[in-house]
């Protein structure tokens, strides 16, 4: 297709098609907002890089095979605690000889794979319990956020130690801890849209037509409820990363010999005042993450939700 | 003045008038089944652990008959509503049980480390108050400005850290190339029990007794660490002063002041800030009780031997009496510190009553 601008000003094409005042399907009117909102994003350089430090995240860790120069699992004694710049270790070597730099890249796929399970989770069940509340009012209402004001009594950290401690440590009792201590502030924000949303015209037209509690909360209040909760997903992700590193840094998230950032920090803690590299450059790795993360999350904030921009 | 009395006054209206009380009651109550659910919690936590705690009283090879006694005698036969209520009552007792790692009492293991940690998140508070409040405040008056954005920069930074690296770089730069601060711990090895231990709090311990070459050697020791974490509470600081301050100074009140003629330091400090302090001690005690939970790792790092040191060294030697104990603890302080802020944003905004 063929951008043109016609004489009355109305464009062809696919950018006309993203820009009509006038779509004539439901999935056009949903091309055109998601436009409408990364124009928004694109004009903002930060968030760019933001996205950009998470894109980069994502394709270290598909082709951390292809990108890393060595295994980083093999060690060679001979070559341990090389400084940054060695021939052929860039980032330097860690206790047993490891390539920093290969571990770290292969560190992306752990922490992905721990933000990603902690995502498809946490948010999901903090959107039902919201969403039921709000719609369902009453004692449901009542109990549903006793228990989430419950979860939020705790210190996030602490309460994930003590979930670990009772599951025993490693990567999916970890996520298990995260996601069971991140979820309450997502059914709070759930249920404070679901309360404006459930006194509206359409809900009631669509009350008349006969729709069941359930198909109301799943059809139509949850859709409206996703983009103030995809927001907060992108801004507690940085968090999410940090709490997995804590929880790594104290030997209760990833095992070794698995590349895990926090973990990594963790072993580096003991050459800290003569081979500082060891420590650094995991830290370095988590550090530049969670500020994409948050870069991001801040950008899209703006972009989708004017009201709280500042 | 005047606001003193109407404070006062506020008080006394605030305690006789009828919603006032209804409002206490469901302060209270809602306290209560906070209190209730973190219990429940920590019990149930206690309970799908796969270590079994009468194994690890009696040993691997207690006969069956034994075995059996032992459960019995720890009230594990009985159904799990009545173990739940056994519990309530012991922790509302100040029962958390024996430590295995210590063989002392969890609560007054508590009681030891807690004002370690008490020490360090205060001075960390003061930190983040002190230099965030003013960040805070400059940013807001100079809005898209460099100040704004230096600052909004310096708060993103601390949001996006990892607080044990802060902390062990802060080691390796301070500490280990400078050697502008003291190591890990809270004192020097030859500094240790010499003042005689009165609020358990050493800086203050220190001055009672007057000694203050050990005051010198606590602060050198506690500088690093609290500035780690304060650099937290600073971030949070920072960002809520800058946005209330944007908020008060668009309203109409700040736009007469200045009609008035006041001095512009007078609008901003006294004026507009005087309104943002209500909000900001919700904010503060929010930040207060988050440097509980951002202490567990900065004692690690320091060796620091607070409620976060305790906890994760019972962790790693699977003593639960120990975690649940000083879980529920931490969860306590949590709850307080949410009750203070909402008690004392009530006494001091006329509006909130």
């Amino acid at each position: 297709m063929i951008d043109r601008t016609l004489a009355n000003g109305t464009r062809t094409g696919l950018l006309g098609w993203l820009t009509t005042d006038t779509p004539t399907s439901r999935a056009q009117a949903r091309c055109i907002q998601t436009y409408l909102a990364w124009l928004g994003l694109a004009r903002n350089p930060l968030a760019m890089l933001g996205l950009g430090i998470v894109v980069a995240l994502v394709l270290a860790a598909v082709f951390a095979p292809l990108l890393a120069p060595a295994d980083p699992l093999a060690q060679d004694l001979s070559r341990r605690l090389l400084p940054p710049g060695s021939p052929g270790y860039l980032l330097g070597s860690d206790e047993l000889g490891r390539d920093i730099l290969s571990r770290l890249l292969y560190g992306a796929r752990v922490t992905l794979y721990i933000v990603a399970l902690v995502v498809v989770t946490a948010p999901v069940f903090g959107l039902i319990v919201g969403t039921v509340a709000g719609y369902a009012g009453g004692w449901i209402d009542a109990v549903l956020m006793r228990m989430t004001d419950v979860f939020l009594a705790f210190p996030r950290l602490i309460l994930a130690l003590a979930f670990v401690a009772a599951l025993g440590p490693g990567i999916g009792n970890a996520v298990l801890a995260i996601a069971l201590t991140s979820w309450p502030p997502y059914a709070r924000i759930a249920r404070a849209e679901t309360l404006t949303i459930r006194n509206s015209d359409f809900i009631a037209a669509i009350r008349l037509q006969g729709a069941s509690p359930p198909r109301i909360v799943v059809g139509h209040v949850m859709p409206l409820c996703l983009s103030s909760v995809i927001v907060r997903v992108t801004l507690d992700m940085a968090g999410i990363i940090l709490t997995a590193a804590g929880l790594g840094f104290l030997g209760l998230g990833a095992q070794p010999p698995l590349p895990e950032w926090g973990a990594m920090i963790s072993t580096g803690r003991q050459f800290i005042l003569d081979q500082w590299w060891v420590a650094a450059m995991p830290g370095l790795a988590i550090f530049t993450v969670s500020l994409g993360f948050n870069l991001l999350g801040d950008g899209l904030r703006d972009a989708l939700d004017p009201r709280s921009g500042r | 003045m005047s606001r003193a009395g109407s404070i006062t006054g506020g008080r006394r209206a605030w305690l006789s008038s009828r919603s006032g009380v209804i409002k206490a009651g469901r302060l209270l109550a809602s306290l209560a089944a906070t209190l209730l659910g973190l219990l429940l919690i920590t019990f149930l936590i206690g309970r799908v652990m796969p270590i079994d705690p009468v194994l690890a009283v009696v040993g691997e090879r207690a006969t069956n008959e034994v075995y059996m006694a032992t459960r019995a005698a720890m009230g594990l036969d009985e159904p799990l509503i009545v173990q739940f209520f056994n519990y309530l009552r012991e922790v509302l007792t100040g029962d958390f049980g024996n430590s295995l790692l210590t063989s002392r009492p969890v609560i007054d293991d508590i009681a030891r480390v807690f004002p370690a940690t008490l020490e360090l998140a205060t001075v960390a508070t003061l930190i983040g108050v002190i230099l965030g409040i003013p960040a805070g405040v400059l940013a807001a008056v100079h809005q898209g400005r460099w100040p704004d954005h230096l600052v909004r920069l310096i708060g993103l930074f601390g949001y996006s850290m990892p607080i044990f690296w802060l902390g062990l770089m802060g080691l390796l730069i301070f500490y280990g190339k400078l050697d502008w601060v003291a190591g890990p711990g809270r004192l020097d090895v030859f500094f240790e029990d010499i003042v005689p231990q009165v609020t358990g709090v050493i800086l203050i311990d220190s001055l009672l007794a007057g000694d203050t070459e050990v005051f010198a050697n606590a602060l050198s020791h506690i500088i690093l660490p609290a500035s780690v974490l304060g650099y937290y509470s600073l971030a949070y600081i920072s960002r809520m002063t800058r946005s209330f301050m944007l908020e008060q100074l668009a309203q109409e009140y700040v736009t007469t002041a200045r009609v008035k003629g006041l001095s512009e330091a007078r609008v901003i400090w006294r004026h507009a800030l005087g309104n943002v302090m209500v909000p900001l001690i919700t904010v503060v005690a929010l930040s207060y009780a988050s440097l509980l939970e951002g202490s567990v790792l900065t004692e690690i790092v320091f060796a620091w031997p607070g409620i976060g040191f305790y906890i994760t060294n019972a962790l790693l030697s699977a003593d639960m009496n120990a975690v649940l104990g000083g879980t529920v603890v931490i969860g306590l302080v949590f709850i307080g510190l949410n009750l203070l802020s909402d008690v004392l944003y009530r006494f001091v905004d006329p509006r909130a009553r």
